[in-house]
């Protein structure tokens, strides 16, 4: 196995996903063929070749640093389950 | 035993851009709760970042500051938590291939000089702000600063006390100021940091397990947290027990360090390269049109100030703190070419005034043309240097021209030789007995003397000069 039941476990806990013991069950055999899979690209040389970090072949794209208009607030909040004046609402986090 | 404190920072400063780093919102301080957010910065599905190319340029201008080596092609990463101030989820930063890595900053704590080194400069984006409520459980969420840049810069554990950090934190300001990228605000968390402190006994390799250490939002704040923790942390070693690591918060109120706890886990950030944003590439002719635009920076201005105006080192470190006011000295200086004088000036009179209000002086009524005219008064006896003082924090505030105010005052000092002699005569004539006194070498007693000219002339004679003519004319 390339993962283990305790790895899937903890990958799920970090994205706050939730299984029941069969979906660990099937994942953890799952991902483990995927990786399996994966592990063949170890096989190639790649000494002296430089890493990809973007699938196109392009850099610098940028804009100037000029403020163009934000959204109204009422669009940016029309999605929030709890706002209250243009605050978004959640259960606290601190203490 | 003796142990020695192992100290790391990692300073966020939030840059003085107008717009966000991947978006076109405001970065402007101080709107309604999320009038400054778009789906950009708000992390709506199929929204695109594009980077802001002046946040490059800024990270640039400090990385040559302090000497980094500037990566040719730098990535972003995402870094992936979860918390409420974070609308995506994950925060666009920096991993594998920072802007810069290495450079150094050069402090000075009882006269050793120091050398800081730096791991890496980054940029990023900030996040938003919570406000936690007071009676409900419940916590409001405003996304105005998600997405305003900031630099990250990590040193190397090379600090070795609560002194140095803050000698360290300072000169980082000082840079970033100087440079205008940032306005180093620790109060309005411009400039944060946190810190990781370790202790280990003196003159061992091994470094001890660290603490981070965060919520220091002033100098002093850095200073007693991690004097605290620092004795705390050699306390736990004395009695056997082991030092946790951990995050730790500092307690203002208290003075103490609290564990923070249930946030250690989620050090499993998953970084990966961020699909949305294409590489920077940095060629040779951006970083010399950056470098060819960079100000004189503080060493080499507090040097210059040192040779050029023969101003003690003290001095020149004082003046060169900030930007506007070396500029200032400077301007001065063109006025009134005496540069211990201006400088005595600006270190006592204006400091104190700035201080009090908090001020920049660049923020403020003042010009240079004031400081030379008033020092020009005092040169040329016109005024008595208590009476220029007495006048500058009117000055200060109004920005009125120092003479018209010395003659709305009445302040004008009496340095007419003839009219003066005239009232010394009259007080030499009035008191025959303590001329006697003088004759017979008493010669203290000229200091009654010029009590009475001071008498007759209510204050306003230039005592210099009545001290020569009574002199001139007991001697004669």
């Amino acid at each position: 196995m390339a993962i283990s039941r305790e790895e899937v476990q903890h990958v799920a806990h970090l994205a706050r996903l939730e299984f029941s013991e069969a979906e660990l069950e099937r994942f953890t055999q799952e991902l483990s063929k995927i990786l399996d899979y994966m592990e063949k690209l170890s096989e190639l040389d790649t000494s002296g070749v430089e890493p990809t970090y973007h699938a196109l072949n392009l850099a610098n794209r940028f804009r100037e640093d000029e403020v163009r208009p934000s959204f109204p607030p009422e669009e940016i909040l029309s999605n929030a389950p709890q706002k209250e004046g243009t605050s978004f609402v959640v259960p606290r986090v601190i203490k | 035993m003796e142990f020695e404190a192992v100290i790391g920072l990692e300073v966020h400063t939030q840059l003085l851009t107008e717009s966000k780093i991947f978006c076109g919102c405001s970065t402007k301080f101080g709107a309604p709760p999320n009038h400054h957010t778009c789906p950009v910065c708000t992390g709506m599905p199929g929204s695109l970042p594009v980077l802001n190319r002046r946040v490059v340029e800024f990270a640039l201008r400090l990385a040559l500051a302090v000497g980094a080596r500037i990566n040719p092609v730098c990535v972003f990463a995402r870094k992936h938590y979860f918390y409420p101030d974070l609308p995506k989820n994950y925060q666009i930063s920096q991993y594998e291939a920072p802007i810069a890595e290495g450079g150094a900053i050069e402090i000075e704590v009882d006269g050793q000089r120091k050398s800081i080194g730096l791991v890496r400069i980054h940029m990023e984006e900030d996040a938003g702000k919570l406000v936690h409520d007071e009676k409900r459980p419940v916590s409001y969420v405003d996304f105005n600063r998600t997405g305003v840049p900031l630099l990250e810069i990590v040193s190397e554990p090379d600090i070795r006390s609560p002194e140095e950090a803050v000698a360290y934190l300072k000169k980082l300001r000082t840079i970033v100021r100087y440079l205008g990228i940032c306005d180093g605000n620790m109060e309005e968390g411009s400039l944060r940091c946190d810190a990781n402190v370790s202790v280990r006994p003196k003159g061992s390799q091994e470094f001890g397990t660290k603490v981070e250490l965060k919520n220091m939002n002033s100098f002093r704040h850095v200073e007693r947290a991690l004097k605290y923790e620092i004795k705390r942390q050699i306390g736990l070693l004395l009695e056997g027990k082991e030092v946790v690591q951990e995050t730790r918060l500092f307690d203002e109120a208290k003075g103490v360090t609290h564990s923070m706890r249930g946030k250690e886990e989620a050090h499993d950030y998953r970084y990966f390269p961020d699909p949305d944003l294409v590489p920077v590439k940095i060629d040779p002719e951006w970083i010399e049109k950056v470098r060819s635009e960079l100000p004189e920076l503080p060493d080499a201005k507090k040097q210059r100030f040192i040779e050029e105006y023969g101003l003690p080192t003290y001095d020149a470190e004082i003046l060169t703190v900030s930007r506007p006011l070396a500029e200032f000295f400077e301007e001065c200086v063109k006025l009134f070419p005496q540069p211990k004088k201006v400088s005595n000036w600006l270190m006592t009179e204006v400091l104190r005034e700035l201080n009090r209000e908090g001020k920049e002086i660049d923020e403020t009524n003042l010009k240079p043309e004031h400081i030379a005219e008033l020092l020009k008064l005092v040169e040329d006896g016109v005024v008595s240097i208590t009476a220029a003082k007495k006048i500058f924090p009117e000055v200060y505030a109004t920005g009125r021209n120092p003479k018209e105010l010395v003659e709305e005052k009445g302040l004008r000092q009496e340095s007419d030789e003839g009219a003066l002699e005239a009232i010394c005569r009259e007080v030499l004539s009035e008191n025959p007995a303590e001329v006697e006194k003088y004759k017979s070498g008493k010669k203290g007693v000229i200091g009654f003397f010029v009590g009475q000219v001071m008498k007759k002339t209510r204050g306003k004679a230039n005592p210099k000069l009545v001290n020569q003519i009574l002199t001139r004319l007991l001697e004669a």
